[in-house]
């Protein structure tokens, strides 16, 4: 094996093992940065040793045992600082000691319930949002800081320095290494969702930058669902986010046409559908609907996304159905995109005039007011209406704010066809 | 990006013993732990299986086993992973187990990179 090749295989082991590593060592030491820090000295003493050496057989063991033995390390150092100031240290020593026996154990604990921890601690509210985004992709999705900065479009001394920021404000802010409970589970839960979701969206519709979806930032999101899922496995939502989110991706292929246009739901080749993502999908939402309580936000989207995903056609789609999942989110998390799309259930399912009207209410709405698809909604309404010139001017609104440029001439396009009907 | 891992060997070597069976089912928990392992499943021998080939512009359906084939697929796996480097880890770490428990068997793991949806070229 080439330094190369090894190289290489020190790399995978990292991405497999790192986050598990930092999670144990974070117990221990009671610092998502300290933990970090040991667990990059035992990759660099890896990347040190083992082109000499051979790869172990257990590399991710060697990579734990190796973190452990500079937790250790660090603990007699302060130990033997404590001896200096003996007043000031007593009752710390003690307490370090038996931190160092129990380290053995620790480790070897279920990591499940530490990784959890962790997932937690990097989506503190205590951190900005990018901020929580940055550190849960660095130290649970195992992403290197340049790659986070591709991903984002920003450059990498930005996320390195977010990253910096965010460790060092969990240490000020003292936040223990655990997991929520309570009445504050709820809300920090949420929070973690909310990231994951995020990374999800900024890969499936990308805000900035010239393609319209980065596969790879989806792939992270649903990957750090998918773990939630197994470690958080009694929360519906967690199911639900991850049901929305598998069966968003399933239409990856069939939602960009070949010159990178995007391609409408309704349009979509439905034969293009990753068929085992839908099924991971529906067996999530399933998971999600078996567990106690009402349905969350996460699980009605993943509701209305299956909905989608049975159809085998657009006409077998469902829309009484959807128009009702519409209703309960509505009442759950009320917002204007919402009723929006409430507004076009009710028009497939229950014809144009009843899905003008609801439209017609949000006209007013100030926060739609540079939202490009009511105008389009409304003119697609307009259209099947027979009522053209108007829908023509819905349509050229639209194409005015739009900023995709490819969406732009598809919307000037459909007002040109109004103005030749 | 996905990969789909298949496991190749020789029929003579039968069903693999139950050691083996119990670690690969760790194994596979521990992958579904990680939010990497998509799906998975073994296949019945050749023998219960049937060849479709096309072959000199004609359909020839032809019952197993497939005794011409030295190896034939027994099983396979659907990951999604962050690497190249991160599939043959975690295929190395799949054979590592059928070395451990079962020395005597000899086969393969082909560790094959699957199209994405930008690699279509139409």
């Amino acid at each position: 094996m080439t330094a190369t090749d090894t190289h290489r295989a020190i790399d995978a082991v990292w991405r497999i093992e790192s986050a598990r590593i930092i999670a144990g060592l974070a117990r221990i030491v009671r610092d998502v940065g300290l933990a970090e820090e040991l667990a990059q000295d035992a990759l660099v003493a890896a990347l040190q040793q083992w082109p000499e050496s051979g790869i172990p057989d257990n590399p991710g063991a060697w990579l734990m045992a190796a973190a452990k033995h500079r937790a250790i390390d660090m603990f007699r150092r302060n130990k033997r600082l404590e001896r200096k100031h003996e007043e000031l240290g007593r009752k710390l020593q003690a307490q370090q000691e038996m931190a160092v026996t129990d380290f053995d154990g620790a480790l070897d604990d279920d990591i499940g319930d530490d990784l959890l921890r962790l997932v937690f601690v990097s989506c503190h509210p205590v951190l900005s949002t990018e901020a929580r985004v940055a550190l849960t992709l660095r130290l649970l999705g195992g992403l290197t800081t340049e790659e986070i900065a591709r991903a984002f479009l920003v450059p990498e001394p930005t996320i390195a320095q977010r990253i910096v920021r965010a460790k060092r404000t969990l240490a000020e802010a003292h936040v223990p290494f655990e997991v929520p409970r309570g009445g504050e589970l709820a809300a920090r839960l949420s929070s973690v969702l909310e990231v994951i979701y995020l990374v999800f969206n900024e890969g499936y519709s990308a805000t900035s930058g010239g393609d319209w979806m980065r596969p790879a930032l989806c792939e992270d999101a649903l990957r750090l669902g998918r773990i939630l899922a197994e470690l958080a496995s009694q929360e519906p939502e967690v199911h639900g986010l991850v049901a929305l989110m598998e069966i968003q991706a399933s239409r990856s292929r069939a939602r960009v046409s070949s010159s990178g246009e995007p391609i409408l739901l309704l349009d979509q080749n439905r034969a293009h559908w990753d068929q085992l993502l839908i099924r991971r999908g529906l067996a999530a939402l399933d998971r999600a609907e078996k567990l106690r309580g009402m349905r969350g936000p996460y699980a009605l989207q993943a509701a209305i996304a299956a909905c989608h995903a049975r159809a085998l056609t657009p006409e077998e789609t469902d829309w009484a159905r959807i128009v009702a999942l519409y209703e309960a989110l509505a009442q759950l998390a009320p917002s204007p995109v919402v009723e929006l799309n409430r507004a076009v259930a009710v028009a497939m399912a229950f014809g144009p005039v009843a899905g003008l009207e609801l439209v017609d209410g949000l006209t007013a709405e100030p926060s739609l007011r540079g939202y490009h698809l009511l105008p389009s909604v409304r003119g697609d309404l307009l259209k099947k209406l027979g009522r053209f010139e108007e829908a023509r001017a819905e349509f050229e609104r639209a194409a005015a704010l739009t900023r995709n440029a490819r969406e732009r001439d598809l919307l000037l396009d459909r007002a040109r066809a109004c103005a030749g009907s | 990006m996905r990969f789909m891992m298949i496991v190749k060997s020789a029929e003579k070597w039968g069903f693999p013993p139950k050691e083996l069976m119990d670690a690969i089912g760790k194994l596979s928990e521990e992958a579904v732990k990680a939010g990497t392992m998509l799906g998975n499943g073994g296949l019945l021998p050749s023998a219960k299986g049937t060849s479709v080939r096309v072959s000199g512009g004609k359909l020839i359906v032809k019952d197993g086993p497939f005794t011409e084939a030295k190896e034939v697929v027994g099983g396979y796996a659907q990951f999604e992973l962050t690497s190249k480097e991160v599939a043959v880890e975690s295929a190395k770490r799949f054979m590592e187990l059928h070395r451990q428990h079962w020395p005597e068997w000899e086969g393969e793991t082909e560790v094959r990179q699957m199209y994405e949806p930008g690699d279509f070229p139409h």
